[in-house]
């Protein structure tokens, strides 16, 4: 059984962690970006990146002015009770968390351009539900950032393109996004499915931690050689040069259409803000991307 | 690039013999007055010089931050809370006019700016100093006085805020006096790196 104050209380927690703390995980990776820059204009981003990333923590507050769209993808158990108070919660905690962190209000009518002031609005923020087996509730924040959002690209390749024109995809869409998404960035590529499958597995895969190779060995080589290739166009840190252009890419797929190829890329900011959390069904959580004293 | 990066700390009004020292790839560190403008206070500022009338404040040798500050109202003023800059592209419409009707002679934001800004900067004597996007925290904490608020009327990001700031920075020269870009020169670099890098993914 979940509550919807547990689970308003635990989102409030997760977007406050994910805005003020990056994970670990993207943490190493920015120090060891930091580290292996050659190029000093290069370097001298990754410092200043890695100095705000500390400040943030120490004082938290958000790293970044632009706090993102507020997503949150849901592992539902089946035997949870109370799942119908989730959606509701989720809304409510969102509101919370701009007032009290603050988050900038970042949800804008498309027709009015009205920003209703409180992070919610229309399918924001937008929830994705999956049923699991088991009596625990899983949560991410994923809040996500315009300036990388605006580089997001969906090619409907033709199938005989194949993944070699996956590859010349994602490359294009690097070095044309250029310094907008404020690299290093994260990125995320699915292949298939349809152009919504592969969107929406292209940004669920920046939630996979950084630097661990995908188990499908397959996979593994795709993202290894597709890190390589991104990370000497030279475009670096904050599109100022450097080796460092990508911290990471994450590679997904789904079965396709005999017709279709589509390959979607999503670009995540240097500032790969996310945080989990695991609800157990006695009530107590277990938070899974941040250390929570 | 012609030299290694050399690092300046510079207090504002910055002159224009100081600006044109500057060269792509330096590091500045400002201290001083720095002044924040998006595009309705560009757009406003241009309009009142148009009409012959003063601006609030005098922005020669300043600097001109292109940032929407988080702003938190205190007992007896002001407190810059997040101030990270904003996408500078989006001023590339007035930057030329603005550089040459008030002389500012650093412009700071992120992604650089385009052709007929570069133009100007060398024209006039100004540089781009690119801070690191998103880097909100590190800006706010450079930040040590809001000195005054003006055209409060365009809502608290646009609004131009007058800050004194103490080594604000880093921020990297990559538009200087003389006609460099670095973005553009890092963008067209990638570009001619292209067909390198299909190569050795073995694409044709």
């Amino acid at each position: 059984m979940v509550t919807g104050k547990a689970v308003e209380n635990v989102a409030v927690k997760l977007l406050q962690l994910a805005v003020t703390e990056l994970p670990q995980d993207v943490k190493k990776a920015l120090r060891r970006a930091y580290r292996e820059e050659t190029n000093e204009v290069g370097k001298a981003q990754l410092k200043a990146i890695l100095d705000n990333v500390e400040l943030a923590e120490k004082t938290c507050a958000p790293m970044c002015q632009d706090t993102g769209v507020v997503i949150f993808y849901v592992k539902a158990g089946s035997q949870v009770a109370g799942l119908d108070k989730v959606e509701d919660a989720l809304r409510k905690a969102t509101v919370k968390a701009t007032e009290i962190i603050p988050l900038r209000p970042n949800a804008v009518d498309p027709f009015t351009q009205k920003n209703t002031g409180d992070n919610t609005g229309k399918h924001i923020p937008y929830i994705h539900w999956k049923i699991v087996p088991g009596d625990t509730l899983e949560i991410t924040a994923l809040p996500k950032g315009g300036g990388s959002e605006n580089v997001s690209a969906l090619g409907m390749l033709s199938p005989s393109q194949g993944v070699n024109g996956l590859k010349k995809f994602v490359v294009d869409v690097v070095i044309n996004a250029g310094a907008k998404p404020c690299p290093p960035t994260v990125l995320g590529v699915a292949v298939g499915g349809g152009a919504d499958i592969a969107m929406k597995l292209a940004k669920e895969a920046l939630l996979e931690p950084l630097n661990q190779p995908n188990p499908n060995p397959e996979l593994a080589k795709l993202e290894q050689e597709l890190r390589e290739a991104v990370n000497s166009t030279g475009i670096g840190p904050m599109g100022l040069g450097g080796k460092t252009t990508v911290l990471d890419v994450k590679v997904d797929y789904a079965h396709r259409h005999p017709a279709s190829y589509p390959v979607a890329v999503l670009a995540q900011c240097w500032a790969a803000r996310r945080a989990s959390a695991r609800i157990r069904s006695d009530g107590t959580v277990e938070y899974l991307t941040h250390k929570v004293a | 690039m012609k030299r290694e990066m050399t690092v300046y700390r510079l207090r504002t009004p910055v002159s224009e013999e100081t600006a044109r020292k500057l060269e792509v790839n330096d590091t500045i560190y400002l201290s001083g007055t720095i002044v924040t403008l998006r595009d309705a206070a560009h757009r406003r500022a241009l309009e009142l010089h148009k009409k012959g009338k003063q601006l609030p404040v005098n922005l020669e040798g300043l600097a001109v931050f292109h940032c929407g500050p988080l702003v938190k109202k205190v007992d007896d003023g002001w407190r810059v809370v997040a101030a990270g800059p904003t996408t500078s592209s989006r001023m590339e419409l007035f930057e030329a006019d603005f550089i040459k009707n008030f002389r500012v002679r650093v412009v700071v934001g992120k992604g650089g700016m385009g052709a007929k800004t570069v133009d100007a900067m060398k024209q006039y004597g100004s540089v781009y100093g690119a801070f690191t996007g998103g880097a909100a925290v590190l800006a706010a904490k450079a930040i040590k006085q809001v000195k005054g608020v003006e055209w409060s009327d365009l809502g608290m990001p646009e609004a131009m805020w007058i800050l004194e700031v103490e080594d604000f920075g880093p921020l990297t020269v990559a538009i200087d006096a003389h006609g460099n870009n670095l973005f553009e020169t890092i963008q067209t670099k990638a570009e001619n790196e292209k067909p390198q890098i299909y190569k050795k993914l073995s694409l044709k």
